[in-house]
Parts: structure tokens; C-alpha cells; sequence
């Protein structure tokens, strides 16, 4: 039977407390604070993270599809699903799929991966937002940004799909169309009362009556939605206890993380599930997703490589309003204006760009980065073997770049031996300076390195290992 | 094939080197190759061919033919990163003592300051690998790496921009003739940690020039003309980041350069009497020491600490100021530095003279320290 495989989370490092964006336009605050995607990141490099963390050690040529879901995809035409199963070194022979425009494409995703997933074979589900509420609005402190990524298949599953449930409703209470820079949402009561309300319990109450469940079945339900509040008012009437049954949103320390906002909260459940243990997910946009889990014995001996809690308890806050325009690009500031770039190379490239891999000398076994004609080393001609290089090592040596224009300055090279071999040159992110020191072990981290030629140019940068 | 001997030096000449913004290139080219054309004594007209080192100021023969109207003669651009004036000597060097000429001029120039960007920006044509790499940088990872191996700290590096800008106090064409304090030193503004700003050498315009002819020639036209006893060149790595095992305490390209140019002039580093070296930074100049083997490893930072590198120690290193202080208009540097060593040489160089000079050493270096050029010039 289909289920959940594996999973993982990606909460950014920075956070922007809701009250410097309120002190910014003289509102009030919403209190606590939201999650920041850094500068060099987006939903692609948020959903990738998480990606591989989900796959972990796993094979992934057993992939039969890579799904991508986001209201926020890095490019209007250009799938970002098969650059996530580039970066996963999945088989070419695979589908790619990108769910996009709805809020609840990350169920949506899920549950058609749930529905495809070929015996034997995994499809993996990932999803990323940075939604971008206007200046001045309250959008703008309620959205968070985050990744979320979920393993489906059919062998070894920590979770076994139960049922899945969807209504399919038109409704416009949030929307924004290829004009809008950022989501315009009706004023007033209009969507929670008239929209929201409704799908959720649409949603809850379908599910559990195809599965022929009622809610007190329910050990934990991870349920979607645009603030903790709205979540409570949501859930009157439905007979689940918010306080014993019902996933916490973390909208005082994320916020509201878009199509992958459902896929944290699961992710959250299962890391504190017990086997036996019914979990129900819901996802909100255009109607409502629901899906109802059971959790097998698998999962005791399951660890998520980085759990949404340890996540959310390592940060960075930005002190200023003014970083956070900057990161987003609220200020066009044209200190990119140098960035060159090519999709020629960048295509060419693309086996050490994205998997990372490099090449291993067979004459003297020396690991290379980039790959090679003639080893660096010995001078071996044109036969060195394409290796994946590891995704962690130690720094060698470093500087931090007041010179080079960035809106998180210093720029802070390093020179990385990576673990089992390689070294390689790249740049740190998520750290103070004045910790970095030589000898430090670092992990790399899939990001944006600029948009040189109005692409993505996206590459590993190195950040500290949490521990 | 050894070039000892056969090659002379016979004239050098050199344009102010500074923030130029009333000079053109073609002004800097035309002063440096004209007072070079005097110093040897000789007409334009004599000149058989010529190469120019820039790094980007220009392109082709043309970097020269145009401003000195050296038309319908041979004219090699030559472009090796910062070694670039340095290897276009060398190439002269080279075609002199090949029999093909018998007078030659090779120039160096950059002109930096017409752009408004600090320092050179930022190096590498690949998208990602190596993206926004600076010249301050690829150096800055030298001292970290150096400071974590030798236990020291940034107080080393301030020690060779006090001595490099006290020489530069003597040396009316340097960039700067000003005295700096450790303290103004270790509490310059950070350009890439843990190099500061007085760890930096400046952005600088300016051109030199010197005019090579056959050795058995050369006192036609003066009675002591420099000889030409080693001339070597190394290329390594230019992405020393991404090379297996490079220490990043040193530059084997200067080694390397240095054992050639050494071998050549059949001398040790106990000949040498005055070192011009590239201290585009301030760590840099303390692994070139190491490199040309003037101290031992991990002692270049006391050899200038101990006075032992400076004008009346034992090997005085960058009696002009230096990169630090003269300026580092890349294309013209490793030319300035052959003017330089031939100043004292030709006990002309004023308050700042290296008494009793016979043998220099001039050393240039290139993008990560990935290229090296030594040239070894005695007055017999």
C-alpha cells in the first residue's frame, strides 16, 4: 500500500520579527515573527533542501517522479521539478510535474503522488513558497517562507495512506494575476467566513467519512491555514480538540509558508508520531485537500535528518525592515549589474553544478572539482571517473569580502575539503563572521548565487553544521 | 639555453604613478618610453621592436603603436595576469638574446583610474564556479591559512606597510609618500578579513619602460649598462581554491620562477642585494620572502619584523614603496620594478639607494599567485 516513505522540512535561518515590519509603517504588530527566506534563496532552493534531506541515503534512481509545488515557482515558463530531480540525481526517464497557482498544490501534489506511485518505486513530493504580501499590509508580517519535501512509496512506509479527499470549489478570496506583484486578498471576513471555514470543514468531515473515522480517531491533525487564530475559529464544530489533536501552524515563529506550509506541519505530526497513531493533513486553496495516514512500526526507528523543531530553534533575526527589502528586492537596487552568465554553460555544467559531482582520478585516485580532462594531480588523460561529492566537509581557509556588493555583506569565500575527498570553492551563507574559523565543520546548502542573464543561477554554498 | 649576459638593460624610465586623472594612458605611455629613449641615448628610430604588458587597458601591438607611432615594426601584447610587464620584459628579453634584435623596448601601463571601480572587480568567466571572486580575496585566504598555521596575527602584516610606506616616503613617483602607524594599519576599515584597508595596495595608473639591447652592444651607449643574469617564468593553478593539496602558504609559481632565474645567474639568495617584490598585499610580500627563499618558512613576517627587510638591513625588500606604496598599475608594475632595481644599481635612487648595490632581484606575480616571474639584474 502507497505512503509516506520518508520526509523533510526547510525553515530558513533568518527571521523578521513582526514588530520591526509594523514599527516600519506604523501599524500594529501581529506579534512574534515570521521565517525569511535568505537572499540566495527561493522556493526551488527551499523545496531542494528539504528534497535531500527526504531522499537521504536512499537510491535515487528508484524515483518513478519528482513533483514541485508553489504559488511562487522561480520561473513563469521552466519547470523547477526536474531541476529538483537533477539536483537528486534521479533517472531522466521519470515524471517531472510542476503544481503551481493554487495555495493547495502541496496536498494536491502529494495526494497525486499517493494516487501514481508505482509499486516498488518512490515519487517524491517537494514544495516551497515565498509569498510576498504588499508593503504596509498584513499579509506582509502573516506569510512565512518554507520548504517541505515528502517521500512516497510503496515499501518500508512510516505512514500508510488511509484515504484522500478532495473538493474542488471556485472561490476567489487570495489570488494574483501575471500583472500583480503581490497577493491582493478581499478585504474583511470574506474568505476565513465564507471560504475557508467552510473548506476545511468540507474537507475534515469528507475525508472522515470516506474513511469511515470519526474525530476522535484522530491522534494529530496538521491542517493549513493562514494564522493560528483563523485555524481555532476553523475548527468549531468539527470535534477535534485543538489543543490535544490539532498541529500547532507555527505561525508565531514561521508563518503562513504557502503550499508548503501543509507539508511542514506533516512533517511536524510524523516526527512525534507514535505506530498506530491516524494522521489527517488538510490543505486549503480553491477548496480543500484532506489525506488520513496511519503510522506503522517503521517509524521508530525513523529519524528526520533535521526536524521542524530543531529548525525553528536555530536562527538569525534581521534587525532591520530595510535587509529584508533588500533580500526580497523591494528597493530594485542594481548591484547585480556585473553578474554574467550563460545557459550554454550552465547546461553544459549541469553535472557539477547541481549533483555536485567531480571527478576521481583512476590512476592516482585523487577526487577533483570540477571534472577534468587531464588529472590535476598525476596528468592522467581523459578518464576520470564522475564521482557525487560528499555534502559536508571542513573549512580550509576563508576570508569575509567587504568588496564584492551583496545585500548581506560580507561575502564570505571559503575553501571547503570536503568529507571522503574534493575540495571545493564556494560561498558561505547563514552564519555570523566572527564565527567562522578554520577547521569548522560546514555542510553545504543548494542556493541562488545571482541572476546573472535573467536566470537562476543556482550553486552549493557552505553554512555551519547545527548541532 | 642560458640567457645570463646576453642582454642588457640601457635605459628605464618611468611615468608619476598615482591617481592619473589628468593623464591619459598615451600621456603615461609617451613620458615613461620618452624618458627611457634618454636614459639609453637613443632615437625612436632605433627601437627594432617592442612588446607592452596590460592587463586590460588596452589590446594588441597597437597598446603602443599608437601613442608612440611605432608603426611597421613588430609590437607583442602581452597579458599573464599581473605578471604581465614582468613576462613582456622577459619575452624582449628573450628575442634580444635570440640574435633576431639588437634593440628593443618593452613597456608596461595600465590605466585603472578612468573607471570608477574599487580595486579590479571581480575575476572568473563561469556562472557559479568561483563567482564573485576579488583580487583582495584570493589573498585574504593566503593570510588566514598563514595565521592559523604560524600562530600570528594581523600586527605582522602592518609591520610591511609601515616599512613599505616609510620607503615610499622616499620615492618621488610612488602613489603615496606617507608614512602610516600600526595602529592606523590594524585599525583600517576591513576589505577582505583580515586584510584592511593599509593591507591593500592602492588603485593606481601609471607606466614604465626600459630599453634592452645586446650585451656586447650596450656600452655603445653607456658605461654601465644592467645586465640581465636570470629571467625565469612559472604558471601554476589559477584556481589554487580548487587544487588538491595546495597549502596556501606560499606561491610555488615564485619558487619555482626564483630556482630558474637563480640557475641561470648561477647565484643563491646570498648574492642578492636588494629585492623588488610584489606585495600586492601586505601578507603577500611576507610569502614572497619565504618563496625566494630569502627566510625560511614561517619567518618572512620576522624577517620584516626584525628590520632585517628593510633599507640598510640585510636584504632590503621594496626599497621603492612597493606595490604598497609606489601603486600597482598591473600591466606597467613588473617593468617599474626593473627600473627600480636598475636606480640602484646605477646608484640613482636617491634618499632611498640600497648602498653599495650590485645584484637585484625583481619579482612579479600573477592572478592567485599562479603566475611568477623573477628577474635577476647585476651591474656586472
Amino acid at each position: 500500500m502507497a505512503g509516506i516513505v520518508s520526509f523533510g522540512s526547510y525553515i530558513p535561518t533568518y527571521r523578521l520579527p513582526r514588530e520591526v515590519i509594523a514599527k516600519e509603517w506604523g501599524q500594529a504588530s501581529l506579534g512574534g515573527e515570521r521565517a525569511i527566506a535568505n537572499f540566495d534563496e527561493d522556493s526551488l532552493t527551499m523545496a531542494v533542501n528539504a528534497s535531500v534531506d527526504a531522499l537521504g541515503d536512499r537510491d535515487p534512481k528508484s524515483l518513478a517522479g519528482v513533483f514541485f509545488a508553489s504559488t511562487t515557482s522561480p520561473y513563469r515558463e521552466k519547470q523547477a521539478a526536474v531541476t529538483v530531480a537533477t539536483v537528486l540525481e534521479a533517472h531522466a526517464e521519470i515524471r517531472t510535474m510542476d503544481f503551481t497557482d493554487s495555495l493547495r498544490a502541496g496536498t494536491s501534489a502529494l495526494m497525486t503522488a499517493l494516487d501514481l506511485v508505482p509499486p516498488g518505486k518512490t515519487i517524491l513530493v517537494c514544495a516551497g513558497d515565498s509569498r510576498m504580501g504588499e508593503p504596509d499590509s498584513q499579509q506582509e508580517q502573516n506569510y512565512g517562507d518554507a520548504g517541505g519535501a515528502v517521500l512516497v512509496g510503496t515499501e518500508n512506509v512510516l505512514a500508510e495512506v488511509v484515504g484522500t479527499y478532495t473538493v474542488s470549489q471556485e472561490f476567489l478570496g487570495t489570488w494574483r494575476t501575471e500583472e500583480q506583484d503581490y497577493l491582493r486578498s478581499f478585504p474583511g471576513a470574506f474568505e476565513t467566513k465564507f471560504g475557508y471555514n467552510r473548506f476545511i470543514a468540507a474537507a475534515v468531515q469528507g475525508i472522515l467519512k470516506k474513511c469511515n473515522l470519526t474525530p476522535k480517531d484522530i491522534a494529530c491533525a496538521a491542517i493549513a491555514a493562514p494564522a493560528q487564530r483563523t485555524l481555532q475559529a476553523a475548527l468549531r464544530g468539527l470535534g477535534l480538540d485543538a489543543k490535544a489533536q490539532v498541529q500547532d501552524t507555527f505561525w508565531n515563529t514561521v508563518g503562513d509558508a504557502g503550499t508548503a506550509q501543509p507539508l511542514v506541519l506533516l512533517a511536524a505530526a510524523l516526527e512525534r508520531a507514535k505506530p498506530g497513531d491516524l494522521i489527517l493533513v488538510v490543505g486549503y486553496g480553491d477548496g480543500g485537500d484532506a489525506a488520513i495516514f496511519r503510522v506503522t512500526d517503521a517509524m521508530t526507528e525513523f529519524r528526520a535528518v533535521r526536524s521542524v523543531f530543531s529548525q525553528i530553534e536555530v536562527k538569525r533575526l534581521l534587525s532591520s525592515y530595510g535587509k529584508y527589502a533588500r533580500f526580497r528586492k523591494l528597493m530594485r537596487k542594481d548591484y547585480s549589474t556585473t553578474d554574467v552568465s550563460t545557459p550554454v554553460v550552465l547546461v553544459r555544467d549541469q553535472k557539477e553544478i547541481l549533483p555536485l559531482h567531480g571527478g576521481k582520478c583512476p590512476k592516482c585516485e585523487t577526487i577533483q572539482f570540477p571534472i577534468h580532462r587531464i588529472c590535476t594531480e598525476c596528468g592522467f588523460r581523459d578518464g576520470l571517473t564522475e564521482v557525487k561529492l560528499a555534502r559536508r566537509g571542513k573549512l580550509f581557509t576563508f576570508t569575509h569580502d567587504y568588496l564584492t556588493e551583496t545585500p548581506d555583506p560580507p561575502t564570505t569565500h571559503a575553501v571547503i575539503e570536503l568529507d571522503g575527498g574534493g575540495r571545493v570553492y564556494v560561498q558561505m551563507t547563514d552564519c555570523d563572521s566572527e564565527r567562522v574559523e578554520i577547521g569548522m565543520s560546514l555542510e553545504l546548502t543548494f542556493r541562488k548565487y545571482h541572476e546573472g542573464y535573467g536566470i537562476k543561477n543556482y550553486f552549493w554554498k557552505a553554512r555551519p553544521v547545527n548541532k | 639555453m642560458n640567457i645570463r649576459d646576453k642582454v642588457s638593460v640601457i635605459g628605464a624610465g618611468c611615468s608619476k604613478f598615482g591617481e592619473n586623472y589628468d593623464m591619459s594612458a598615451e600621456d603615461m605611455i609617451v613620458t615613461a618610453a620618452f624618458d627611457a629613449y634618454t636614459d639609453a641615448g637613443i632615437d625612436p628610430s632605433q627601437i627594432q621592436a617592442a612588446w607592452v604588458g596590460t592587463l586590460s587597458s588596452a589590446n594588441a601591438g597597437n597598446a603602443l603603436a599608437d601613442p608612440l607611432k611605432l608603426f611597421n615594426i613588430p609590437i607583442t601584447r602581452v597579458e599573464n595576469y599581473c605578471a604581465s610587464g614582468m613576462d613582456a620584459f622577459r619575452n624582449a628579453c628573450m628575442a634580444v638574446a635570440s640574435g633576431m634584435y639588437d634593440i628593443v623596448l618593452a613597456l608596461g601601463f595600465e590605466k585603472l583610474r578612468d573607471s570608477g571601480q574599487r580595486g579590479l572587480g571581480t575575476f572568473g568567466n563561469h556562472p557559479v564556479v568561483g563567482y564573485g571572486t576579488t583580487a583582495p580575496s584570493l589573498f585574504a585566504m593566503a593570510a588566514n591559512r598563514y595565521f592559523s598555521t604560524y600562530g600570528i596575527d594581523k600586527r605582522a602584516l602592518a609591520k610591511v606597510a609601515m616599512k613599505n610606506h616609510h620607503n615610499g616616503t622616499m620615492s618621488p613617483k610612488a602613489h603615496f609618500q606617507m608614512e602610516v602607524t600600526e595602529d592606523q594599519v590594524v585599525g583600517a576599515p576591513l576589505i577582505c578579513s583580515p586584510l584592511g584597508l593599509f593591507d591593500c595596495c592602492p588603485t593606481t595608473d601609471g607606466a614604465a619602460a626600459v630599453i634592452i639591447c645586446r650585451s656586447d652592444l650596450a656600452k655603445s651607449f653607456r658605461p654601465d649598462p644592467v645586465l640581465v643574469k636570470g629571467v625565469g617564468l612559472a604558471v601554476t593553478s589559477g584556481e589554487p581554491y580548487l587544487k588538491p593539496g595546495f597549502a596556501y602558504t606560499g606561491f610555488p609559481a615564485t619558487e619555482q620562477a626564483a630556482q630558474s632565474a637563480y640557475a641561470q645567474a648561477g647565484m643563491t639568495v646570498k648574492d642578492i642585494d636588494l629585492v623588488e617584490c610584489h606585495d600586492c598585499f601586505t601578507i603577500t610580500e611576507i610569502l614572497n620572502i619565504e618563496d625566494l627563499g630569502i627566510a625560511k618558512r614561517g619567518e618572512g613576517w620576522r624577517y620584516v619584523e626584525e628590520g632585517r627587510a628593510a633599507i640598510g638591513g640585510e636584504i632590503p625588500v621594496n626599497p621603492s614603496g612597493g606595490l604598497k606604496s609606489f601603486g600597482h598599475p598591473i600591466g606597467a608594475t613588473g617593468i617599474r620594478m626593473i627600473y627600480e632595481v636598475s636606480q640602484h644599481l646605477w646608484n640613482k635612487a636617491g634618499a632611498r639607494q640600497v648602498k653599495d648595490a650590485q645584484v637585484g632581484l625583481a619579482h612579479n606575480l600573477g592572478g592567485p599567485g599562479s603566475v611568477g616571474c623573477v628577474t635577476i639584474l647585476a651591474n656586472q
